[in-house]
């Protein structure tokens, strides 16, 4: 595969580990001590275990889980309003897989499907407007789930379907953005962070800029990265370099694939179709100012929540994660997956208690899956 | 929210909707390339691009992705040259 | 040909007359059992050999589409079931197929299906000798449900079963995997890809015997069916007692089918398989089951891809790319395409 197999190559990696090993040593990290090195994506946490970078780097990193999961900071109020649309007859209700197994508050997605809501899987916001085509009868719902990422994507759906004049169908608007959380985080005072690692999917969007209060405001180095084993190894090796020589910038790895200012058409997109909710409900760090996107008024029409009188559009309310569930600690990095004490006994895959164990890229999910329970459990 | 995949552009399928057919490996979908359509429609086919959810969100650079590998590779020689020259440094001690 | 109809109505499962009629036009004017009892009845000569054993399966076949690039639900009916009973060891003989039938489902559609499966069973010198009809409302079924048994023979002194693995024993794999899963999310339309990928389904009783030929202490073999390679391994894993390390590097997966992967986020170490198998033999037997597997078509793509050792028993791992580690778990539920 071209643009992805070179950049898999083990003997390019193997270099890039013994160079970051002389790094890890020049600084004087340790296990006792090591450097903090957040990865914001939940994409890059995913890449991480699944090509075991986490065990071949030094004992003295230690990669710090991210937010930037959207189905792991999804809050159970939300699933439950999915599921209450997908519940009325006239609606079919369209979601990305990642989605499907998120437990609300009573079941999740996968369930109320089981139990016979419509429920439909698609890989992208087309699919969903071309369910409308063929559907008029129905109202198709479509969750728009993600950070900057997906954003465009649904924006533009959303465009194609105003000039279609479509009226059956509407998007269930919960994207966020990402520099909010990282601010928080980076304002918790608990929180240990000497570098990041970028999302580098974000950032083929929204440019680098945006993250420049992160070198200017708090002095921490953040390299965008490409989604790539080599791509991530040079990003923390980057990372790394920076932290030694203490510089705190804004540099560039995916520059292949993320043009410094982002995507003009994406962007103007975005701006055209949603503006900035005043604050955003997210699991694990309750309500943030000025992360979440609500629809325009000019799209009301393709608005789920206006439409339906859900969500937001309903009024406040109020649900707490359930008992026992440390998705909050572990998703911030405060704790790892398997200090939860719920990991691998009440909350395992099957019956996942919070958002971490169903995303694949959630971190708890990630140490499962690739780093075995049963190990865990042994520990 | 990062599962995007390098695809090449190989047709134009809807220009109303700015629709193309995307191929990767030898698997094709059709793609939105409104993100990456600047110019002429048709200027799109044969580019690279990074496929995400069904649309085609950012051209890939032919000239950074070689510099990115180039850079790699350089590391490796650098390495090379650094474990060659470790290996030199040992076998002077022997001798010493 | 008494029978008129284009499709199928619930008077052809009511028992009279049209019933009668569909049964010996489309099921055993092609399946030719001996006689029309409601059983029947076979030689057992076969099972009089001392310590031979009868092997007995059951299987049903749900897939949707009924058919798809490189088969149908017949063709997987008839090779799953050969499958099932030549991965213990036996010699598959005799197969029965019963049908749940959906009410307005095209007669042509079964012709095909009986076709294919009359000629796999032929190719698999298996016979189809008894069945059974039904047919359900429109809804009650998605086009066609087959329902088969499968008996055969296990001669005396062959016992190959996961349990007989032990550390050094080498994992083999016929050819590649994921065809079957790719080639069906293909079919199925719900993705939009369109990719020249065909199921891979075939059946492997003449390789398994050539296997054992060649290396007579084989230990066990399994059909790497719903789940993928992934959990065969896993089974495979746990009933024995070892441990199971795999190497990314020897995993043979067609260019298209990985390409389908990346794009829905999918591994297809977890994709369904319907001609591929996993076996384990002794060390000093690998290569010669290699070379019996490779002068046949369906074993041509043979390759290792690791090995049992001692270990966290019943866990499988895959050394990755670039020697890192990673476990490779059972399938939770299914796996679902994913954007992040």
């Amino acid at each position: 595969m071209k643009y992805a197999d070179e950049f898999r190559d083990p003997v390019a990696a193997k270099a890039l580990l013994d160079a970051i090993a002389r790094v890890v040593d020049q600084i004087g990290a340790t296990a006792e001590k090591p450097v903090h090195i957040m990865e914001i994506c939940g994409g890059h946490t995913h890449a991480i275990f699944r090509y075991g970078l986490d065990k071949l780097t030094p004992a003295g990193i230690e990669f710090i889980h991210g937010p930037g999961c959207p189905v792991c900071v999804l809050p159970r109020s939300r699933v439950d309003e999915c599921i209450e649309l997908a519940e009325r007859p006239e609606v079919i209700f369209t979601t990305f897989g990642d989605a499907m197994r998120v437990p609300g508050t009573q079941k999740s997605l996968m369930q109320a499907k089981a139990d016979g809501a419509d429920i439909r899987m698609v890989y992208s916001p087309l699919d969903a407007l071309e369910l409308a085509r063929r559907n008029p009868d129905r109202e198709v719902v479509f969750f728009g789930l993600g950070f900057e990422t997906t954003t465009p994507s649904t924006a533009l759906s959303i465009q194609q379907a105003a000039r279609e004049g479509l009226t059956n169908f509407t998007v269930f608007c919960n994207h966020i953005t990402v520099p909010p959380p990282i601010k928080a985080l980076l304002d918790d005072p608990h929180m240990v962070l000497d570098g990041f690692v970028g999302p580098g999917h974000v950032s083929m969007v929204i440019g680098v800029h945006p993250y420049d209060f992160i070198t200017k405001d708090y002095g921490k180095p953040i390299v965008v990265a490409g989604f790539e084993p080599l791509d991530l190894l040079q990003s923390v090796l980057m990372v790394l370099e920076q932290i030694r020589d203490g510089r705190a910038e804004v540099q560039n790895q995916y520059a292949r694939v993320v043009p410094e200012h982002g995507n003009a058409v994406s962007i103007a997109a975005i701006e055209d179709v949603y503006e900035m909710r005043p604050t955003f409900e997210w699991r694990g760090l309750g309500e943030i100012d000025e992360s979440g996107l609500r629809i325009r008024d000019q799209y009301k029409a393709f608005d789920a929540e206006e439409k339906f009188g859900i969500g937001y559009a309903a009024g406040p309310r109020d649900v707490e994660d359930p008992e026992g569930c440390a998705c909050g600690q572990v998703m911030t990095g405060r704790m790892k997956p398997v200090m939860c004490p719920q990991f691998g006994k009440g909350c395992t895959p099957e019956m996942p208690l919070g958002a971490l164990m169903v995303s694949s890229e959630g971190a708890c999910a990630a140490y499962y899956q690739y780093g075995g329970a049963r190990a865990v459990a042994a520990k | 929210m990062c599962l995007g995949i390098p695809g090449q552009i190989v047709a134009i399928t809807d220009e109303a909707r700015m629709m193309a057919m995307a191929e990767v490996s030898g698997v094709r979908r059709e793609v939105n390339v409104a993100p990456i359509a600047t110019g002429t429609l048709s200027d799109v086919v044969g580019k690279w691009a990074l496929i995400h959810v069904g649309f085609a969100m950012a051209e890939i650079d032919e000239a950074e992705a070689a510099a990115t590998l180039e850079a790699l590779r350089g590391l490796g020689e650098a390495q090379e040259t650094l474990e060659a020259m470790a290996a030199g440094d040992a076998a002077l001690e022997e001798r010493a | 040909m008494a029978l008129r109809d284009e499709r199928v109505t619930l008077a052809h499962g009511g028992g009279g007359k049209a019933m009668r009629d569909l049964i010996e036009e489309v099921f055993t004017s092609v399946f030719q059992p001996d006689g029309m009892e409601d059983q029947a009845r076979l030689d057992c000569a076969a099972l009089a050999e001392p310590g031979a054993q009868l092997a007995m399966t059951t299987d049903s076949f749900v897939v949707d589409p009924v058919e798809f690039p490189g088969g149908d639900i017949g063709k997987i009916a008839v090779c799953g079931t050969v499958n099932d009973l030549a991965v213990g060891g036996a010699r598959p003989l005799y197969l029965t197929a019963a049908f749940i039938i959906e009410e307005g489902t095209e007669v042509a559609l079964l012709r095909r299906i009986v076709a294919s499966m009359q000629a796999e069973a032929e190719k698999a010198g298996v016979r189809i000798v008894t069945g059974d009809t039904k047919v359900v409302g429109r809804g009650m079924a998605d086009t066609v449900f087959v329902t088969t048994a499968g008996v055969g023979v296990i001669p005396a002194g062959r016992q190959m079963e996961a349990s007989k693995i032990r550390a050094g024993d080498v994992a083999i794999v016929n050819g590649v995997l994921g065809d079957h899963g790719a080639a069906i999310l293909a079919a199925r339309g719900d993705m939009a890809l369109s990719a020249e990928i065909v199921s891979d389904c075939q059946g492997l009783g003449y390789l398994v015997e050539a296997v054992i030929a060649a290396a007579p202490d084989v230990r066990a073999a399994r059909d790497a069916t719903r789940g993928g390679v992934a959990s065969a391994l896993n089974e495979m894993a746990e009933a024995a007692g070892v441990a199971i390390e795999i190497d990314e590097t020897a995993l043979p997966i067609r260019t298209e089918v990985k390409g389908m992967c990346e794009i829905l986020g999918l591994d297809p170490l977890y994709l369904a398989n319907e001609g591929t198998l996993v076996l384990f033999v002794p060390e000093d037997q690998a290569d010669a089951a290699l070379a019996a597997m490779h002068a046949l078509p369906e074993g041509r793509g043979a390759v290792a891809i690791g090995r049992a050792l001692d270990g966290e028993p019943g866990r499988v791992t895959m050394r990755t790319l670039f020697g890192g580690a990673r476990i490779v778990d059972m399938l939770v539920g299914e796996q679902l395409p994913r954007i992040c």
